[in-house]
């Protein structure tokens, strides 16, 4: 009798953890992301996640940018399932979405809100109709630049400048002897990197990167007059060595008061105004990117955001993890614990109707204005056959501008003349673009 | 069991050994083969077809292969020379009795233990940094300009981090050879009259071709696939200033995510170190069976 009591105890316990188990189901998320300040942050909160959702795990792979894109392009390209959750930007959304190797984020939920996000950055992320990843941040890129360095010499920021002012801006406020560069600018080699800026000053110098027939359109004036001008102006008042500096060099750069201006992603303002982080925080002043002939395309639009590639077995878990990751209370939390003007920008229309963060942001009217001039369908002066202002949302446009900005970024060390660099540029673009078969040599010639 | 017969039990009891390696080397070796003629973009997986040599005209004619190609050159060349020719000194140097020889040797092979990129993230960061290096301090201490080693002299300085790896390599060969020197035929030679550097000339650098050899021919093998170094420090730029060839197939891989270009450049590389071995390899073995005489 009393042995088999004992075997019922044990059989009804292990039953119960048999139960128990499956409710709570073991799972563990392996997400890629990127090392900038934004997602460290929602690594430090997902302990948070953690605590309210039993039983699931979360495993941070954070990688510099460029070695993340080789990581989870190889991956979700050879069906390798490494990853359940990618951070990917608004050049592998579409492409990755109409290949079908994410998974379609299709009926969210109603509290999600999906009329609340950026229609804008929505866009970028919707292939036929199916969302194929939610925005974790969203950015424009606009002129940062020291406001008592400006009132010191008497000059004055115009609410859109032209590349031209810049320049003439940055002549009087170069000051080496100092440690005060006139104008910090990309020029580390890179498609993300310098090529996104320099896309943008093509664009406002009424140039593209390619006409309606997809010929390759570097060697023409406006790619010329661009890249002349970018050489000259970052060589002579830009910081030195200049082909090192990315964003994250910049952005260190900017925080140590060392630049007058500088032209780039509107994310960086909540580091520039956190005084813990920034040595000029109170000295920043926020205006829309520079143009030049032409307005349109002169700002970039980049999204960075979550997406579940379809080889992964955990796709609830997932979903549910990047739905939180991208809600409304996840942007409030952030708020509450660094600061609102560290909360995730230009994903949520519903952050920019609250006026507490209106009032502490001083970046946050001129990214909500950049974001909403932005048209990623119309990014030029004349006619193209892409979307996309900074990039090509084409496959080989990772080939040719990793290319074309490796010799930029020469020319930038004084490596060729920027004729020659652009014309060895058109002919190994047109030579890729060919070999992809976008035109035929003899066709495209044809008036 | 006659001894033929032994041998050829021996013979069939190694074939799945051989086999086993020989699928090893020709199955990875196939795929490069069959890729090198597709047109192949792994984010495009879709559209590959079957083009001929295309991707080998392609890779030929990029941009930067004629650079490519002088930078693997001018590495090979140039960490050979310093390896060789320091190698050789320093070795003679530290060949003769003096106190913590011993401790001085280690210390002069030690950098050959160090992995490749944390070799080149110390060089970039704690040496040849413009700002916080220690050349820099060592330069504005003496009131000069630092020099912007990776921006302005980026080959050299690559040159310089791994001529600092295998100078170690040499080394080695060349303390163990100088060991088995006759010392009665120096000791002769001194009696004889003859300066330090008659010696060095007639009898050490003789005793010491065989070891040059075997050197130059290990260094070349393994100096033609320098790569994370180069990754490391500069990324094959400013431009295209370091790039090298296994550099040029690695942006053809994993940055433009051509399959079918990389492995007509893998197999490139393939034919380039073959011809740079049967040349090193005839080189030696003259000199092997000179020696020999």
């Amino acid at each position: 009798m009393a042995r088999t009591t004992r075997w019922t105890a044990v059989a009804t316990m292990a039953t119960t953890m048999l139960i128990a188990g499956s409710a709570h189901a073991d799972a563990t998320l392996t997400i890629g992301t990127v090392n900038n300040a934004d997602m460290v942050r929602m690594q430090a909160l997902s302990s948070e996640y953690e605590k309210t959702h039993p039983g699931v795990h979360l495993n941070w792979v954070v990688l510099e940018e460029n070695t993340l894109r080789q990581r989870l392009t190889t991956d979700i390209a050879t069906h390798g399932g490494q990853f359940d959750v990618m951070t990917i930007g608004a050049y592998e959304a579409p492409l990755w979405g109409a290949q079908q190797w994410l998974k379609p984020l299709d009926n969210l939920p109603a509290d999600y809100d999906v009329n609340d996000l950026f229609p804008n950055v929505r866009e970028q992320l919707t292939v036929d109709g199916h969302l194929y990843a939610v925005p974790f941040y969203a950015e424009a890129s606009i002129t940062f630049y020291r406001k008592d360095l400006f009132a010191a010499r008497g000059l004055t920021m115009p609410e859109q400048p032209t590349w031209q002012q810049i320049r003439e801006f940055a002549t009087k406020l170069h000051d080496p002897s100092h440690g005060v560069y006139g104008v910090c600018l990309r020029g580390k080699a890179g498609w993300g990197e310098n090529m996104a800026l320099l896309g943008t000053i093509v664009n406002s110098y009424g140039g593209r990167w390619f006409d309606p027939g997809w010929k390759p359109q570097l060697d023409t004036p406006p790619w010329h007059e661009a890249v002349k001008f970018y050489i000259d102006l970052l060589s002579h008042y830009g910081p030195p060595g200049p082909s090192d500096n990315g964003f994250n060099e910049n952005l260190a750069l900017f925080a140590a008061g060392r630049c007058g201006m500088w032209i780039d992603a509107s994310v960086a303002g909540g580091t520039l105004v956190n005084p813990k982080e920034s040595t000029v925080a109170d000295k920043v002043g926020f205006t829309r990117a520079p143009k030049q002939t032409t307005d349109r395309g002169s700002s970039w639009l980049w999204v960075w955001s979550l997406a579940i590639p379809a080889s992964t077995r955990q796709f609830n878990e997932a979903r549910d993890f990047i739905l939180w990751a991208t809600s409304r209370p996840y942007l409030q939390r952030v708020g509450e614990r660094y600061g609102l003007s560290s909360t995730p920008p230009g994903t949520r229309l519903s952050t920019y109707d609250t006026a507490a963060y209106m009032n502490t942001a001083p970046f946050a009217k001129v990214t909500f204005d950049s974001l909403k001039a932005v048209d990623p369908a119309h990014p030029t002066l004349l006619p193209v056959p892409y979307k996309g202002i900074q990039l090509v949302s084409i496959p080989e446009f990772q080939a040719v501008a990793t290319l074309v900005g490796r010799l930029i970024a020469g020319a930038l060390t004084g490596r060729g003349q920027v004729d020659q660099v652009l014309h060895t540029c058109q002919n190994a673009v047109e030579r890729t673009m060919k070999r992809a078969g976008y035109y035929q040599p003899n066709k495209a010639e044809q008036p | 069991m006659s001894s033929k017969a032994k041998t050829q039990v021996e013979r069939l009891l190694a074939q799945p050994a051989t086999l086993m390696l020989f699928a090893w080397m020709i199955v990875p070796l196939a795929m490069t083969v069959y890729f090198s003629v597709q047109y192949f973009n792994l984010l495009y997986p879709n559209k590959s077809s079957f083009v001929g040599v295309e991707n080998f005209a392609y890779f030929f004619t990029y941009p930067s292969f004629w650079t490519s190609i002088l930078n693997t050159m001018l590495l090979v060349g140039f960490v050979l020379l310093v390896t060789v020719v320091g190698g050789v000194l320093i070795s003679v140097l530290v060949d003769d009795h003096f106190p913590g020889q011993g401790i001085v040797r280690m210390l002069l092979i030690s950098p050959f233990f160090v992995m490749p990129t944390v070799a080149a993230l110390t060089w970039k960061n704690l040496l040849m940094n413009p700002v916080s290096g220690f050349f820099a301090w060592i330069a504005t201490s003496l009131g000069m300009t630092p020099v912007n080693w990776f921006a302005d002299w980026p080959l050299l300085s690559v040159i310089m981090v791994v001529a600092w790896e295998w100078l170690p390599f040499a080394i080695l060969i060349f303390v163990t050879a100088l060991q088995s020197m006759d010392r009665e035929q120096k000791e002769a030679a001194q009696m004889d009259g003859a300066k330090a550097w008659d010696i060095f000339w007639h009898l050490t650098l003789p005793h010491l071709r065989r070891p040059i050899a075997v050197v130059i021919m290990v260094e070349a093998i393994f100096l033609l696939n320098v790569f994370a170094e180069i990754f490391v420090t500069t990324n094959g730029g400013p431009g295209d200033a370091t790039t090298n060839v296994p550099f040029l197939v690695y942006t053809q891989a994993l940055l433009e995510f051509d399959v079918g270009a990389a492995s007509a450049g893998g197999l490139f590389a393939v034919v380039l170190a073959n011809l740079v071995s049967i040349f090193l390899v005839r080189l030696i073995g003259k000199s092997l069976t000179a020696g020999a005489r």
